[in-house]
């Protein structure tokens, strides 16, 4: 009898181990390195909720921000430094550099601290990378093109901030789809740093130099202000790919009901955030199998459902989705089985 | 302040009271980084280990450099507003070719320090105020910086990781080459006689010219030394960072200053303090950081923070200077 006993207890020890780690107890800090515009504030405000909520769920124990007074590398080298020393479990960081960050992301490997990185993401071979598809984003931008402007024709191209690897992924997908759809030639390309007020004046200073252009080509945060360019120069409103930013799907509802004008929207949702803090915690949960290299779909918009989006979505602000636990289940799914 | 001392003398010299609020602000560096180390230990004890200093500290040692590089500048009544750039150029060469090609690197770099060194007679001899030309060099080094390395990447050469990554007993590192910048730049010159002839440059021009020096030497000569420890800086920092990007040191420029200024130099020339400028370095680089971290301050509120601690460091520092006149 007693035998028993102890071997039942030693059978539930057993089934316990096998069990996944509590993580309740372990904290997770975000270190971010910009929060200046509205696509950075939509990541810290999802990125907020989520958290929260599974902080009050004694999910995790703390999830912390810290975001660094300028967009400096040596800053967030510091700060993430600094978040080994305040003990933290796990790092989710949208890094300022992909490359000279890795001193300390290695440093912080060393110290036993798991790293997911995101957007801005770390190519130390020991952090994870969350990475959305940008180049297919960029090749299905002329996807989409070729089935609004079927006779195809001349585009033009408006890149985001340069010397990024985002800026290089959307870029490529675009040549990639150019080379796919020969009936497309792009005849200009300028930089609107995803932003719409750079991209308007850049798009006005080249305006006067192009040939007709048929559609745009672009990053997002940057269509607004190219339909701007176009309306003040008094040409024929292109077909301009949006990227989920609220002023950019105001402005094509407008347009749809003015006379049924057709694009495409897509970008990255800021709540990618919440989707690396999962998986930070799926990690420090015990999971040996999950890739270090995660590629999750990007967010995009159809004629038929952007409507529907754009009541959600702030002044100023862009389309978000907020991941849940299960997501980041799928999304690990997904990665091991490729 | 000025007690009235007993006895036959009614008050303490003049003399005297100058005397001791130079001292004050010599110790105003060292002063407010114990204040500093103070409330990280009282918020993080942790942090005050070796292993915690070599965390905190590391990334300071290139900011001491580059704020020791910008005191050069200001010693001659100059101001460089390149220095962030050049550092960030520097770091490219270094992660790329100082690595795959060490001859044409070191080249490059001592060709940059030439480069300074003509500014510095470019300056002098066309009487141009140096924010200007530094502030248009500033995009020269970017754009060069960038062509250097368009995508952020390279890897630093070994050697320089391995004296990076040295692991003294007992004595963090960073201490240690703080101490050792610290030394050597105080020798070099406040203890030397061509260090008084620098300083004095800035000082008084007018009386150096008249006993016979000339200032375009000087003038030189200090840009020279600014390119030489902005190279430094740059090696420093791709020591530790193990990779470059372009805009790796665009924030080194006002952080040079300021730590310039908080350790007890001042803009008219002249009287600057490199033991002060390494402290306001190593200080800047703890209050801007890992303080505000151990601080858990809402993000809305981190980077106003940032702001309103070198604000109150500052302006301690204006105080006590006030005192002095």
């Amino acid at each position: 009898m007693k035998k028993l006993l102890v071997l039942s207890a030693f059978a539930a020890m057993l089934a316990s181990g096998t069990a996944l780690a509590d993580t309740s107890g372990k904290k997770i800090a975000f270190s971010n390195n910009y929060a200046g515009n509205s696509w950075r504030q939509a990541m810290l405000d999802s990125y907020g909720i989520v958290t929260k909520k599974a902080v009050d769920d004694k999910i995790v124990g703390a999830a912390d921000v810290f975001t660094t007074a300028d967009k400096e590398v040596p800053t967030q080298a510091a700060q993430v430094q600094n978040l080994i020393l305040q003990g933290y479990d796990a790092i989710v960081i949208n890094a300022a550099s992909p490359d000279a960050l890795n001193g300390a992301i290695k440093q912080a490997c060393d110290a036993g601290i798991t790293v997911v990185s995101f957007d801005g993401t770390v190519t130390e071979p020991c952090a994870y990378r969350v990475v959305v598809d940008f180049k297919d984003m960029g090749k299905q931008e002329v996807e989409q093109m070729a089935k609004f402007q079927p006779k195809g024709g001349n585009l033009l191209e408006i890149r985001g901030l340069a010397g990024t690897s985002i800026d290089d992924a959307i870029h490529a997908g675009i040549l990639e789809g150019v080379a796919a759809h020969p009936e497309f030639k792009i005849v200009g390309s300028v930089t609107g740093d995803w932003d719409q007020t750079t991209a308007q004046k850049a798009v006005a200073t080249i305006l006067p130099s192009l040939p007709d252009v048929v559609g745009i080509v672009d990053q997002g945060g940057d269509g607004y202000g190219a339909a701007q360019a176009f309306a003040a120069a008094g040409k024929p409103r292109p077909t301009i790919i949006m990227g989920n930013r609220q002023d950019e799907l105001k402005w094509w509802k407008e347009q749809k009901e003015k006379d049924g004008y057709k694009t495409w929207s897509a970008s990255i949702a800021p709540g990618v955030s919440t989707l690396a803090f999962w998986v930070a915690q799926q990690v420090l949960d015990g999971r040996k199998d999950i890739p270090h290299d995660l590629l999750v779909p990007y967010l995009a918009f159809t004629q038929d459902d952007f409507e529907a989006a754009l009541p959600n979505i702030k002044e100023g602000g862009v389309a978000t989705h907020e991941y849940t636990q299960e997501d980041a289940i799928a999304a690990i799914k997904a990665n091991i089985k490729q | 302040m000025t007690a009235i001392a007993p006895g036959t003398v009614p008050k303490s010299s003049p003399r005297g009271s100058a005397a001791r609020a130079r001292m004050l602000r010599g110790l105003l560096p060292a002063l407010s980084l114990a204040l500093v180390l103070i409330a990280i230990a009282w918020l993080n004890p942790r942090a005050i280990s070796y292993f915690g200093f070599n965390l905190m500290l590391n990334l300071a040692i290139p900011i001491a450099l580059a704020t020791i590089a910008q005191m050069f500048v200001i010693a001659g009544n100059e101001l460089d507003l390149s220095i962030g750039t050049f550092v960030g150029f520097v770091g490219c060469v270094t992660a790329t070719w100082l690595r795959d090609a060490t001859l044409i690197g070191i080249v490059v770099l001592i060709g940059s320090i030439g480069v300074y060194a003509l500014l510095g007679a470019l300056i002098h001899l066309r009487n141009l105020p140096s924010i200007v030309v530094t502030l248009g060099m500033s995009f020269v080094w970017q754009g060069l910086a960038i062509l250097v390395l368009p995508k952020p990447g390279g890897k630093a050469p070994d050697w320089l990781l391995a004296i990076m990554s040295f692991k003294p007993p007992y004595i963090p590192f960073p201490i240690l080459a703080a101490l050792l910048i610290a030394a050597v730049v105080h020798f070099g010159l406040m203890r030397t006689s061509y260090g008084v002839i620098l300083r004095g440059s800035g000082g008084n021009a007018a009386a150096l010219r008249r006993a016979g020096w000339s200032l375009l030497r000087t003038k030189v000569a200090l840009f020279a030394l600014t390119g030489l420890f902005g190279v430094l800086s740059g090696m420093a920092l791709i020591g530790i960072t193990t990779s470059a990007d372009a805009n790796i040191g665009n924030g080194y420029t006002l952080l040079s200053i300021a730590g310039v200024i908080l350790g007890g130099g001042e803009f008219v020339g002249g009287r600057v303090s490199p033991i002060g400028a390494v402290l306001g370095a190593l200080t800047l680089a703890l209050a801007a950081s890992p303080l505000l971290t151990f601080m858990h301050i809402p993000p809305d509120w981190q980077v106003a923070a940032n702001g309103a601690i070198l604000i109150i460091v500052l302006a301690a520092r204006v105080l006590i200077s006030r005192r002095e006149r």
